[in-house]
């Protein structure tokens, strides 16, 4: 690989924050064509860690220290290495060479296009088509006699932004379709995002008008009725405008803006006040900042989530999909969403309020498919937002983590209502960036088709699919939320909080004794074994008592994983079961470790018998599960950083 | 009697109660003389009955005749009666307003409250200092019991009780007496079995500015010392606050008496700080007009986050200078009587699993704040709504509780209690029918005859039925030390608490009921698993044929 300088650097320091990290350890760090692996010397653990190139957000390289040169990685998931490397040389070697790979110019140069994880052509081709969202607008009963699918945009002649599947109210002639779309920026004229079968009113998007001041365009203003009239019982319908009003008005001076309602009968405009993706920008830097601060005072961290101004975005979304999803629940009027684009906020808006509309997209699978609707086929950016290429900077938003944010403040308010838990969460957000999969790059239908991505790429949820059983929520209520069809979340500012398995790290050292989720998880499997062993049992002493049947030999049923083991501090075990086998936490590490295997690159230069130790490095999770010590290493910081030690005169 | 002369107006019809997340209620108002009853006399309705010591203020409005009083209770909540009428309104207000200030310890409730449940242990008898002595003497015999206190003249807010080094006699704890805050000498407060290590807890010297000293006071804590060892002196003010104390006759321990010492100095409020925090708190949670700004501005401003923070730092501390260090550690702060009892008793927790439990819990708010002469009734005599200046209240218990809620929250495995009781402790410090938390020590509540005239809250909360009601069904013994995180990230606000009344719980409930539901089927699933191996064994055992194969 050309911009491999220094393969390999012995005798690095590296210290994780991040994963609960207190001391730096010491060990050799390899620079592969996709990862930064760091193997640490200690013969017992040789834990590994390993950085995907694509995941580095940026390295710096702050003024030496006498013991080496210093180098800093910012991952895209928040994570923060610091990286002590004794030579100079090899540091600015290492610093290049992860500055040109974190930053690919071209699409052919990303990670997924190498990723090989051990599947056949068949298995990677159904992987594309694992979700299908044509049987999602079935589900939601589309086509029907109001909502019909619409040829105009096959192969994105009217809207290359747009996929070529969509639905449009039954009464929307072509000519209008095609009048209203040159009306609109981008082309993206109005049509079917969610349709509610309950109240027959629907969620709609576009994008904003081209007004300017005083335009108006007659298709367009019929193409707002024929919303309106696919919903029968209506006679009126909601525009959201989710821009802040000054910003929209803004617009019109560009010869873009809102809909004038001298113009458009029965409609009801409503602003949302959803801030810019500059905006956003901006305050993820403040939050990310206040995830990291060291020693903070309460203080400086109130103020700090405070001047971030993040969670009063968050409750912005979230605000918007309220109202959306009140509107076509509650009054069974439809709404027409947009902002400028039509890409951004509109996707946030549209996709909270189907969240909050239908059970089925809070199920693992659901997600999925909200995202692939919504997010990936109504042309989402995704290689502009999450920066999967080097490119305008000013492009780059994180519209994506704060839907995700918006998913997680619902669960902490809902805990049963949704079959997937933060790790899920977690986890699309890592792929959002990662690059590891085909399912995110592109930024549009048309450009995924170019790049014959399903050819080239895995898709990633088929991948996540497999692995559910980490992302199940042990609270979740199938029953529940076909009764509780519809949140109604409380957007109260009270109650919002940091989410903070994104923006604060301090918790990862947590160790899984103390999560009441996994242990609800562990005791759920367990259950399911205990039931198939008392059938069992049951079986075999009817069998027993009713005809002396020699049996060929009773399987011992193994007590899978399980975290009550782990949690288990005291003497003796829970209950009489002999063995106990390796614990959860340990068989997601090892899963995570072998995919990263799988996905090794034939030039990697890395000693094979590294692998087999990746297991090892378990044991030390443990260890900090039997004794946690934030609170005391607060304490010393504070000494150190002059604290109330150092004021005390009789203090040494 | 009196109270009928309180009560204006016993019975008002047609009265409309008004709570948030509930459907209103309309029924008959009746006053007696410690409760507020509103019963709609119908079946399904639930009754309200608020005791008049559970109100904290009141407000009237008048639309027209209609009147409204709104009623603010000390747990937080606040209720609102429409009433027709408006002499009735004003009746009942003036009412309410007499009997929920009565001044008369022995006017209170619990001396009128007789159970209606079945006492299986009287709780006045559970947590007796010598039986925890009892326990001590098993790891140790460096201590004993000191009668010197026994008709409170040594020290007035001590117990007739304590424990104290084995070598220093009774003559020196009087001479000790003498210089420490309100005659409180050093006394045990924790014995650490793992490594030997002590936590007393004490009043500040009474140094003065010309640097008094006691060498009795020296003799004394540096008993507790073991040869060639240091220990540390916790002192919960700022220095600046320690040095400001001295111009009133109190003061710190100087190194140059006490090298065997060093001393820390840590801020936790005074009392009056810490209330105005919690009324700044509490306005802030019960305003829903709020924008983000304003509420993580009101938030910040209530300081309350930071109290919480600073506790528990200084908790953290004392432990860790006990479990990792190996030193012995005296705490106090001005009077001992406060800021000491949180540090000492959230170090307790740290440590000690036993107090985890939920008798072990009890038994340290026996110890550490009741026995210890925290002033109960004077600290919890008006809550956050409170019109009047504040005298002496403070949420200095409230705080503890707050901060024992943050390391559950963070240790949600190993406490065998859950929230419930933190909340049910909150409540009944502030108003009960039982009798545990009148009065301000031991003294005052064996001159008011409390075990004799009435029902202590441990009567009440050791029964089966209460007992799992307060249990932690994620509950499982953890015998180490636990460390929680007092960065800012880690501390919450304490919901089940300041937004309590605010929001409905509904979706909450439901989920601790599922979790409950996984763990209890769980449990069913092994019993009967073990009992269907059991005869499968004895089947297999009584087969020959089984055997053999």
């Amino acid at each position: 690989m050309e911009h491999l300088r220094t393969p390999k650097v012995e005798n690095v320091h590296l210290l994780d924050r991040s994963s609960g990290q207190r001391r730096a350890s010491v060990g050799t760090l390899y620079l592969s064509a996709t990862h930064s692996i760091f193997v640490e010397d200690n013969p017992e653990t040789r834990k590994e860690t390993w950085v995907l190139h694509s995941m580095v957000n940026s390295v710096e390289m702050p003024s030496n220290s006498p013991a080496g040169s210093q180098l800093i990685l910012r991952c895209k998931d928040f994570r923060v290495l610091q990286i002590l490397i004794p030579q100079e040389r090899d540091c600015l070697d290492i610093h290049a060479s992860l500055v040109r790979l974190s930053r690919p110019e071209k699409y052919s140069e990303l990670y997924c296009l190498s990723f090989n994880p051990n599947v056949n052509k068949e298995e990677r081709e159904e992987s594309w088509s694992f979700i299908d969202l044509m049987s999602d607008y079935r589900r939601m009963g589309v086509p029907n006699n109001l909502w019909v699918m619409t040829a105009a945009n096959s192969e994105y002649r009217v809207c290359d932004t747009y996929p070529s599947e969509l639905f449009v109210p039954k009464s929307a002639a072509p000519t209008i379709i095609t009048g209203s779309s040159r009306f609109r920026s981008r082309g993206r004229f109005p049509v079917l995002s969610y349709f509610h079968q309950d109240t027959l009113a629907a969620v709609c998007r576009c994008s904003q008008p081209l007004s300017g001041f005083s335009g108006r365009c007659q298709e367009d203003e019929m193409m707002l009725q024929a919303v309106m009239r696919s919903n029968p019982g209506s006679d009126f319908i909601y525009v959201v405008d989710t821009r802040p009003k000054l910003n929209a008005m803004a617009n019109r001076a560009a010869g873009k803006g809102y809909e004038n309602e001298d113009h458009y009968t029965n409609i009801k405009l409503q602003f949302i006040g959803i801030e810019n993706i500059h905006v956003m920008r901006s305050s993820q830097q403040k939050i990310i900042d206040v995830g990291e601060m060291r020693s903070p005072s309460m203080t400086d961290f109130l103020w700090g989530l405070e001047n971030s101004g993040w969670l009063k975005h968050i409750k912005a979304i979230l605000d918007a999909g309220v109202f959306i999803a009140r509107a076509v629940a509650d009054e069974g009027i439809s709404v027409l969403v947009h902002c400028s684009d039509g890409w951004d906020r509109t996707t946030q808006a549209c996709s909270v309020a189907s969240l909050l509309l239908d059970p089925y997209y809070r199920t693992i699978r659901g997600l999925m498919v909200l995202i692939e609707k919504d997010w990936i086929s109504f042309g989402h950016k995704f290689s502009h937002r999450y920066a999967h290429l080097d490119g305008d900077p000013k492009e780059v938003s994180p519209v994506m983590d704060q839907f995700l944010e918006c998913v997680w403040q619902l669960s902490e308010q809902f805990p049963c209502a949704f079959e997937f838990n933060e790790r899920f969460l977690l986890t699309i957000h890592t792929h959002v960036y990662s690059c590891q999969y085909g399912t995110f790059l592109g930024n549009s239908q048309r450009e995924r088709k170019e790049l014959r991505l399903p050819e080239r790429t895995h898709s990633v949820w088929s991948q996540l699919w497999k692995d559910r059983v980490d992302f199940r929520n042990p609270l979740f209520k199938a029953d529940l939320s076909q009764s509780q069809r519809v949140l109604r979340p409380n957007t109260t500012p009270y109650c919002f909080k940091m989410w903070k398995g994104l923006y604060s790290h301090i918790d990862k050292s947590m160790p899984p004794c103390q999560s009441p989720a996994d242990f609800l998880s562990a005791m759920r499997e367990e259950s399911q074994q205990l039931e198939e062993e008392l059938t069992n049992h049951q079986e075999r002493i009817a069998a027993l008592t009713g005809r002396p049947i020699v049996w060929e030999k009773t399987e011992v049923l193994k007590r899978r994983t399980t975290h009550l083991q782990q949690r288990h501090l005291g003497p003796d075990p829970p209950t009489s079961y002999i063995q106990p086998i390796t614990g959860h936490g340990q068989a997601v590490a090892l899963k995570q470790a072998n995919q990263m295997a799988l996905n090794k690159e034939p030039n990697l230069y890395l000693p094979t018998e590294c692998h087999s130790k990746l297991k090892d490095h378990d044991p030390d999770d443990c260890s900090t599960c039997s004794d946690r010590e934030s609170g005391v290493a607060d304490l010393r910081s504070r000494s150190s950083s002059g604290g109330d030690y150092a004021k005390d005169p009789d203090w040494e | 009697m009196e109270f009928a002369e309180l009560i204006k107006t016993p019975r008002v019809d047609g009265v409309v109660l008004h709570r948030p997340f509930m459907p209103t209620v309309e029924g008959t108002l009746c006053l007696t003389g410690h409760h507020l009853i509103l019963s709609s006399r119908q079946d399904n309705t639930e009754e309200l009955w608020l005791l008049h010591s559970n109100i904290d203020s009141i407000e009237k409005r008048f639309v027209g005749s209609l009147g409204s009083i709104i009623v603010k209770c000390k747990d937080l909540r606040v209720i609102q009666l429409d009433i027709p009428g408006m002499e009735e309104c004003l009746n009942i207000a003036s009412s309410i307003e007499a009997l929920s200030t009565l001044d008369s310890v022995s006017l209170m409730y619990p001396f009128f409250y007789r159970p209606m449940f079945e006492v299986i242990e009287d709780g006045w008898n559970s947590f007796l200092p010598e039986d925890a002595f009892k326990d001590l003497e098993s790891m140790t015999d460096e201590w004993r019991l000191s009668e010197v206190n026994k008709d409170f003249s040594v020290c007035p807010s001590y117990p007739a009780l304590v424990a104290v080094p084995k070598d220093v006699n009774d003559d020196t704890l009087r001479k000790v007496a003498t210089f420490r805050h309100s005659g409180r000498f050093p006394i045990l407060s924790y014995y650490h079995k793992k490594n030997g290590m002590v936590m007393m807890r004490a009043g500040q010297p009474l140094t003065g500015t010309n640097g008094r000293r006691c060498k009795e006071d020296e003799k004394l804590i540096n008993a507790t010392l073991r040869p060639g060892k240091r220990g540390y002196i916790i002192d919960t003010r700022t220095i600046n606050v320690a040095q400001q104390a001295k111009a009133r006759g109190g003061g710190f321990e100087s190194e140059a008496n006490y090298p065997q010492w060093r001393r820390i100095h840590k801020a936790i409020e005074r009392a009056n700080i810490l209330q105005e925090s919690l009324i700044k708190l509490v306005e802030a949670c019960n305003d829903q007009s709020h924008s983000m700004d304003r509420w993580l501005s009101k938030l910040e401003a209530s300081n309350w986050q930071t109290h919480v923070k600073e506790i528990l730092t200084t908790a953290c501390l004392a432990a860790q200078c006990i479990d990792r260090e190996g030193a012995s550690v005296l705490v106090h702060g001005t009077d001992g009587t406060d800021s000491t009892l949180q540090v000492t008793s959230l170090a307790q927790i740290i440590l000690d699993p036993a107090c985890r439990t939920i008798r072990g819990f009890q038994s340290l708010v026996e110890r550490e704040w009741l026995q210890a002469g925290h002033p109960f009734q004077q600290r919890c005599a008006q809550s956050a709504y409170s019109n009047s200046k504040p005298r002496q209240e403070a949420p200095v218990f409230l705080l503890f509780l707050d901060c024992v809620w943050q390391i559950l929250r963070q240790f949600p495995c190993s406490f065998e209690f859950s929230e419930s009781l933190l909340v049910l402790l909150f409540e009944h410090a502030y108003a009960s029918q039982f009798g545990t938390f009148l009065g301000n020590s031991a003294a005052e509540r064996t001159k008011l005859s409390l075990p004799e005239k009435t029902v202590s809250l441990w009567s009440w909360v050791n029964r089966p039925q209460e007992l799992e009601r307060l249990t932690n069904p994620l509950y499982e013994a953890n015998s180490l030390v636990i460390w929680p995180s007092v960065a800012p990230q880690s501390l919450l606000l304490w919901e089940g608490v300041f937004l309590r009344w605010n929001r409905s719980s509904k979706c909450l409930d439901e989920a601790y009921e599922e979790m409950v539901h996984i763990i209890e089927y769980n449990k069913e699933l092994q019993n009967k698993v073990n009992s269907l191996r059991r005869q499968l064994a004895q089947l297999e055992t009584e087969d020959p044929l089984l055997k053999t194969s």
